[in-house]
This record gives C-alpha cells, structure tokens and sequence, in this order.
C-alpha cells in the first residue's frame, strides 16, 4: 500500500511517500511494524497522541483494519482557516 | 456549492459579489474570510501551508455539503489557499447563503470550526529565526464541541 507523510512526520522520515509491502491488518501494527525498521520510524511515531491517521483519505483511529486499503497517511494535527 | 483548494490568489470582491449575486430565495449572505497575520516579535517572512491533495478537497466538499443540509443553505463556497503566502494576503474565504442571518452565520462558523481542525492543511511560519510548523490548539479541537 502506499504510505504518506504530512508536516513535520515528513520531515522525520525523509520522504513524502512510500510502497510498503506489510502483512499489517491494522493501522497500529503498521506503526510498530515502520518503529522497528529504522530510527526515523520510530522518531516519528515516538507519540502517536501527537499525530492523526487517514485512511484511504478518510480520518481514522489508530485500530483501523488495513484489509483492502489502498493508502494510508500520518501527519500532526490540522492546522487549517 | 463550491468547494475549491488552490494555490493562486482570490478576489475577495468578486468572489462575494458573484456569490451574493447569484441568490434569489436567500435573504442572508455572510463572508469570513482569513488572511495571513503578522507575527508582532518576530516578523514573518512567509507563511507555508501544505496539504493532503486529494482529501483536501474532499473533506471541504463533506463540510459544505453538511452545512448546506444542517443549516438549510441555499448555497456555501469554501476557497482555502495552499503554498508561500505573505502576511497581509487571504488564506481561505467561506460563504453561506440562508433564508435568515442566523442560520448564515452559524453556518460560516460551523465551516470555519471544522476546517481548523478537520481540513488536511498543515501552516508552517517562517521567520529570520526559522521555520516553525504552527501547533494545533486545544480550543480549536474544544470548539468542534458546539456542534
């Protein structure tokens, strides 16, 4: 699936966008499974309190089933108007 | 209604008066607009807003479409802008159009609650100390409450 960053999570990570090949079935398990590849992985998610998920462009929660998903992004809370 | 996300600029005046002056039921027409503030200590260079492409202009279209049927709208346009802008320029406009001022106005604010916190923009302030990504608040979240 592809996986997007927003704002600062972005910048932790280095990239916009990525294809993530993962047997994850939800959103959380995805985290835990990026924590534990790489640093910037796990300086990103360090406080999930502290970032908001969408999937497949549609605001989720963090226990979100990933069967079928087709995108899934992380990025801080809106700051938009 | 219109739901636009855009990088160039908006005529306030024309926006307001092809909006205004398309309405023949509704008695009421308001307009916010929100315009990029100075910083008064440390003066801004720019303001930088990214976006979600794709669910931006999705989720703005959801938020006009449930003002429209919760406050009985004739009409509602919403243009929030993304990219460098310089303080003094317009961000993001909305316009509501009722039968009554009330529900006009509580349209404009039911919008403009939701895009602070429910639109994928995110605002970074530039500054000569840096860039600083702009911190949600607590009584933008709290005001999502009223509704």
């Amino acid at each position: 699936m592809d996986v997007l960053y927003f704002a600062w999570v972005r910048e932790r990570i280095g990239v916009p966008k990525e294809r993530i090949e993962t047997g994850a079935t939800t959103v959380a398990e995805l985290v835990d499974e990026l924590k534990a590849r790489e640093p910037r992985y796990e300086a990103a998610f360090a406080d999930l309190s502290a970032l908001r998920v969408a999937v497949d462009q549609e605001l989720a929660d963090f226990d979100a089933g990933l069967a079928g998903v087709r995108e899934v992004a992380f990025f801080p809370p809106m700051t938009g108007g | 209604m219109q739901a636009r996300v855009q990088q160039e600029p908006f005529d306030l005046g024309t926006e307001a008066a092809r909006f205004a002056g398309a309405q023949k039921d509704m008695g009421a027409v308001v307009t916010f607009t929100g315009i990029v503030r100075d910083l008064p200590d440390d003066p801004l260079q720019a303001m930088e807003i990214e976006h979600y492409p794709g669910m931006t202009e999705s989720a703005l279209t959801e938020m006009a479409e449930t003002a429209m049927a919760r406050f009985s709208l004739g009409d509602a346009l919403v243009i929030h802008r993304f990219g460098r802008l310089l303080p003094g320029e317009m961000i993001m406009m909305v316009a509501t159009a009722a039968r009554h001022r009330k529900d006009a106005f509580e349209a404009a604010e039911f919008l403009m609650d939701y895009l602070k916190s429910r639109a994928p923009f995110w605002k970074r302030e530039i500054t000569a100390k840096g860039a600083d990504w702009v911190a949600s608040k607590a009584e933008d979240e709290d005001a999502l409450a009223r509704w």
